[in-house]
């Protein structure tokens, strides 16, 4: 089924270990290191051995995809990026990494102790632990979470609080006022972005991202057009990438939250920051992309090429758009956004009645409805973007902000 | 069964310990390599005050003033967070329970949407 019971390194481990005739595991009838009895251990340290391997595999990718960022970003703004260290600066990750470890660790007077050293903890931690109910591939996930897609939202909003902590712990106004906006900001697309699940869930009933893949009979993004750009938008203002990242805009506060964090837990915040793209990018994956499902190459490499594509996506978007206004920020989650996603649900269920029909365990949409659906929605999508965005005239500021140039008619 | 719905939450409980060792084990790393003197150590009375823009910052600073529309945003956020919670069990039974549900979740939504129509006419969502 899952990694334990499916990968011969765990289970072998396993069975090393325990190697009774528990049901869940096969293993041969020789009796293992363990007395009979001690199966929960062997169960926990073989979990353990399962999480140590996979979140170093995590951090190694996510280390090479810091370095695809810095170069990209390079080439985006017509310069060379990292090129020096190792071949083609392959190893500036590895540089960066023994740079932080043995930088000196300065914590201004004054500094609540506790506050300042939980939240790298706590922003890395939260980051590692999506990783424990996605599906990687065909059978390899580590958990079947029957209520993942919850668990997935309610880690993420734990960031808030991480963010929250270090803005109050130094006492820097700078981080205080961006641990505000941080509050603010964050809970305003946790809305949207809650919301737009809501359709994924309707069409595929249930909550376990394993069976939400399962269920993707065509991929999501076609049923769901609106919800997949809402999905992204409020995930990509959740973990405070470019267009969003008010919380660390360095013309305006610094560095915001982490102004007064130096040495390693400045680079956890960054591990973090890097860490939930990848993460994101899987959930996005999972959700709306058909998850490992794709024709010819292993399921997993599947999952790593759609997950690569979207870090590509947002690197771009890194590097074209600048950054939002806070007015602007709050105003497209509540007026934009928040309606959308309202209309996205409504849309959605109306169409499973419409299309679908009755079958003994409730309606189900066949394979032509659900083609059906996929234009339908799609042109609700493009529709509803551009009306909406005209009715409430979010191109144009509604209270132009006072300007502190002269007006022309001064001038002259 | 029903150790099989255990088992998944142990692995996540297990998952959560190994996700916290890694960020602490790093920290860890880089405070023992203060000992071998490979991560300096170099207190001076300046480097320790707070960064303000080279200016001494005046006054206490854990809480500053704040802008009232957080408090605004606040309480936005828990009414459509609480009715996150009806919409999820409702979209899971969804194609069991058809139409009354849809109309019956219209009017719900409808009710908190005027709340919401409400807040955006007192110009509670403008920051101004």
């Amino acid at each position: 089924m899952a990694f334990l019971e499916g990968h011969a390194l765990f289970r072998n481990l396993y069975c090393l270990l325990a190697g009774n005739l528990d049901n869940t595991v096969a293993c041969s009838g020789r009796g293992g290191l363990l007395p009979v009895g001690w199966e929960w251990l062997a169960f926990a340290i073989t979990a353990f051995a399962i999480t140590m391997v996979l979140l170093n595999v995590f951090l190694v990718v996510t280390m090479f995809y810091t370095y695809m960022e810095r170069r990209l970003l390079g080439r985006f703004q017509g310069r060379l990026g990292p090129n020096r260290a190792g071949p083609f600066g392959l190893l500036q990750p590895v540089a960066d990494a023994i740079k932080l470890l043995t930088k000196e660790s300065i914590v201004p007077r004054g500094t609540d102790l506790l506050l300042h050293n939980l939240p790298p903890v706590i922003m890395v931690a939260t980051v590692f632990v999506t990783l424990a109910i996605l599906p990687f591939g065909e059978d390899t996930f580590v958990a079947n979470l029957n209520v993942g897609v919850l668990f997935f939202l309610a880690i993420t909003s734990v960031n808030a609080l991480a963010i929250f902590m270090a803005g109050l712990s130094s006492g820097n106004r700078y981080a205080v006022f961006s641990g505000m906006r941080a509050v603010a900001q964050l809970i305003s697309y946790e809305v949207p972005m809650v919301l737009s699940v809501v359709g994924v869930i309707l069409l595929a009933g249930s909550l376990s991202l394993v069976e939400i893949v399962e269920a993707q009979r065509i991929p999501f993004f076609l049923l769901q057009p609106l919800g997949l750009f809402i999905f992204v938008v409020a995930i990509s203002a959740e973990m405070n990438r470019t267009p969003f990242d008010q919380l660390e805009a360095e013309s305006e506060i610094v560095a915001g939250f982490h102004t007064e964090y130096t040495g390693m837990k400045f680079g956890l915040f960054y591990l973090a920051e890097y860490a939930a793209v990848l993460t994101s990018a899987a959930v996005i994956v999972t959700l709306f992309l058909d998850g490992w499902n794709g024709p010819w190459l292993p399921s997993p490499l599947w999952f790593l090429i759609k997950v690569f594509f979207l870090a590509f996506l947002f690197i771009w978007v890194r590097a074209t758009l600048p950054r939002l206004r806070i007015d602007q920020t709050m105003a497209f989650a509540w007026k934009f956004l928040l309606p959308l996603s309202l209309l996205n649900i409504f849309v959605t269920a109306t169409l499973v009645l419409l299309l679908g029909e009755e079958t003994a365990t409730g309606v189900a949409l066949s394979t032509g409805g659900l083609w059906a659906m996929a234009g339908i929605n799609s042109v609700v999508a493009l529709a509803s973007v551009l009306l909406f965005a005209r009715m409430v005239h979010l191109r144009t500021p509604v209270h132009p902000i006072p300007s502190m140039q002269p007006s022309p008619s001064e001038v002259a | 069964m029903l150790d099989d719905y255990f088992r998944q939450y142990a692995l996540i409980a297990i998952f959560i310990l190994g996700a916290a060792m890694i960020p602490v084990g790093m920290l860890m790393l880089s405070w023992l390599a203060s000992f071998v003197r490979i991560r300096p150590n170099k207190p001076n009375l300046v480097k320790y005050d707070l960064y303000e823009c080279g200016v001494q910052p005046i006054g206490p600073s854990h809480w500053t003033q704040f802008n009232f529309r957080y408090y605004m945003y606040a309480l936005l956020f828990v009414v459509f967070d609480v009715e996150t919670v009806f919409l999820y069990p409702w979209a899971i039974q969804y194609n069991v329970l058809g139409l009354l549900a849809l109309l019956e979740m219209f009017v719900f939504v409808l009710i908190l949407g005027i709340g919401l129509v409400y807040a955006w006419r007192k110009r509670a969502l403008e920051w101004e």
